[in-house]
């Protein structure tokens, strides 16, 4: 675990440097997370990529925190290799506009995940150069990861309701 | 006079083809392969998804000029089985078991990235005693990983026997598992807090006996592989990747290391005391096939090393953290204490409540850095569990890699990032 100290004062500079792009700080469990707005993104990363030696994305995901507003955020890990340093980027979106622009031309290790993140949330990522489904199958339909899809959908047919049951599947309409 | 089909009707009809499986429109397909392929210069090749050097399920699309690759693309998703959403209906305890089955091939690596992560929401310092047995296990299970690797890449190439010397000294690793945890492949052993028990009687000899058969098995190793011609032939200079790309890309493991950046989990963030431990992380330079295979060989050396010393200075005591709100009590206060009732009961109906907040863990698996993102929300279930896939991101570079390179070397490029599609599709 990096030193917490050295990583308090790294943010503080940080977090000064790039002024009004950075919402809010936050330190927890020791690690440091920096929370920027959708039209800053791009800005803040090429200036940690280039600037503070975060070469490289770990990770992009995103949380889904229904039911507040804003409810999703988009998750950046950097670390940087040769600061042994480790940062957390975070965007808010609201769950009417669901677009964020991308990271690839950033980091080329975007894409992928944001094609996941694409795939199971329906976050669309403005400029990206190959937006498609990368997990689900073929015609899937939705966006899996989102809280209004139940983690378990079928629901177990009996003899009373297994007509409504039945209603319901695409496969009994055909 | 009948019209004879045309150039460029013939690979139109493979393009849609293949836009049909790919789920993609002809304009984004159009970006990802070169224009030579609407006029029927190179030709679209499918290798998997049931290709069998594809190690499970991979799919390909391959652009080629003859024997040479002009574009890969690959298609991945087939083993999908939504890990990370049924994370969200399962407690944390019941969320480890789940995480074997991602990397099924190092098991533990993946059950470490998880309760670390839980434990440092929680703020758990765990025993001295589990963490060095972690540490031998991990160690353990990153050999177990990068023998599978190398018998399987082995094979791929045409070097039958290595398969079956790696199998069997994968056994031995197996039969450590079997013996801590009760199962071979999916063995759950670790828990928030510690371990699920102690180790049972047997486990020394069982790992003395590894320690001191193993070095003997890889100069085997090495006197079949290192310097053979043909191993050579087909490994050196094949499959590159530069330094700058494979740091943009994310990879990370041996396959970022046989690029030359020395970038270790343990080394660079430290977990489970792996800073008590002495031992070097090997870096290559060239970034091809062999210095990848090179970086994986040293690792035997360096893991058995770490396991000597832990099995050395292993400390006595509990296994568990003390907190009866996080570790179950042991059985057979049940019976006599209240308090340790209600506990037992609270913990297998309801769980422990992790309280909001966020973090993210990451261990050095055998493939690279494997972490764990967990977005509590103060209750039993967390709102949200991903896990950070190291085959994901390193099989991201392929088509990076592959460009150029002859169809016959796929097979050892795929071979050399060492990908579990388990891991990439979760």
């Amino acid at each position: 675990m990096p030193d917490t100290l050295t990583s308090l004062a790294d943010l503080s500079r940080i977090a000064a440097e790039l002024g009004d792009a950075v919402v809010e700080t936050v330190v927890a469990h020791g690690e440091i997370t920096l929370i920027t707005t959708r039209e800053r993104l791009v800005a803040v990363l090429t200036w940690l990529r280039d600037r503070q030696q975060f070469e490289m994305l770990t990770d992009e995901t995103c949380v889904d925190y229904y039911p507040r507003e804003p409810r999703f955020a988009i998750v950046y890990q950097l670390n940087s290799l040769s600061r042994r340093l480790r940062l957390r980027v975070k965007v808010f979106l609201s769950e009417y506009d669901k677009v964020v622009p991308t990271a690839t031309g950033v980091y080329a290790g975007a894409n992928w995940l944001e094609r996941e993140i694409y795939d199971l949330f329906g976050v669309t990522f403005e400029g990206h150069p190959d937006l498609r489904r990368i997990l689900m199958p073929l015609g899937y339909e939705g966006h899996p990861l989102l809280k209004e899809v139940p983690v378990t959908v079928e629901e177990v047919a009996f003899s009373f309701n297994r007509r409504r049951i039945d209603s319901d599947k695409p496969y009994v309409r055909e | 006079m009948v019209a004879e089909p045309t150039l460029q009707e013939a690979p139109q009809s493979v393009l849609t083809e293949s836009n049909a499986q790919l789920d993609i429109t002809l304009e984004q397909l159009k970006k990802l392969v070169s224009p030579r392929a609407f006029t029927g210069e190179t030709m679209l090749l499918n290798m998997g998804p049931q290709h069998p050097s594809t190690h499970g399920v991979l799919r390909l699309l391959l652009e080629l000029d003859g024997e040479t690759i002009v574009s890969c693309i690959p298609d991945i998703g087939f083993l999908h089985t939504g890990i990370e959403k049924t994370h969200e209906g399962k407690t944390y305890t019941k969320g480890i078991p789940l995480t074997d089955r991602i990397d099924y091939l190092a098991p533990l690596s993946n059950n470490m990235a998880y309760v670390g992560c839980v434990e440092k929401l929680l703020g758990l310092e765990v025993p001295l005693r589990a963490q060095y047995l972690r540490v031998i296990l991990l160690e353990l299970t990153r050999m177990n990983s990068h023998l599978v690797w190398l018998a399987t890449h082995a094979l791929d190439i045409g070097a039958m026997s290595m398969f079956l010397y790696c199998m069997r000294e994968r056994e031995m690793i197996l039969d450590v598992y079997e013996l801590v945890a009760g199962a071979r492949m999916m063995t759950s052993y670790f828990r928030v807090g510690g371990l699920w028990r102690d180790v049972p009687a047997g486990f020394t000899d069982l790992v003395q006996k590894i320690l001191d058969v193993f070095p003997k098995r890889l100069l085997e190793y090495e006197k079949l592989l290192k310097d053979n011609p043909m191993w050579k032939e087909r490994t050196v200079g094949i499959g590159v990747i530069s330094k700058e790309d494979a740091i943009a890309y994310g990879m990370t493991g041996p396959s970022l290391r046989g690029s030359g950046v020395n970038y270790d989990v343990r080394k660079a963030y430290p977990y489970s005391s792996y800073d008590q431990f002495e031992f070097s992380v090997p870096v290559g330079s060239n970034g091809d096939v062999y210095d990848r295979y090179r970086c994986r060989m040293e690792e035997f050396s360096q893991s058995l090393k770490i396991i000597e010393q832990a099995m050395k200075r292993l400390p006595a005591g509990p296994v568990m953290v003390d907190n009866r709100k996080i570790a179950p009590p042991p059985k057979h206060e049940i019976a006599y204490s209240m308090e340790s009732l209600i506990h037992h009961f609270k913990l297998w109906t309801e769980g422990f409540s992790v309280p909001e907040g966020e973090a993210y863990f990451a261990v050095e698996s055998g493939k690279g850095e494997f972490g764990c993102y967990i977005s509590a929300n103060g209750g039993p279930k967390p709102r949200r569990v991903h896990f950070r896939a190291p085959s994901l991101c390193n099989l991201q570079a392929l088509p990076t890699m592959s460009k150029g390179c002859l169809i016959a070397d796929m097979v050892a490029i795929v071979g050399s990032i060492d990908i579990v599609l388990g891991e990439v599709d979760r």
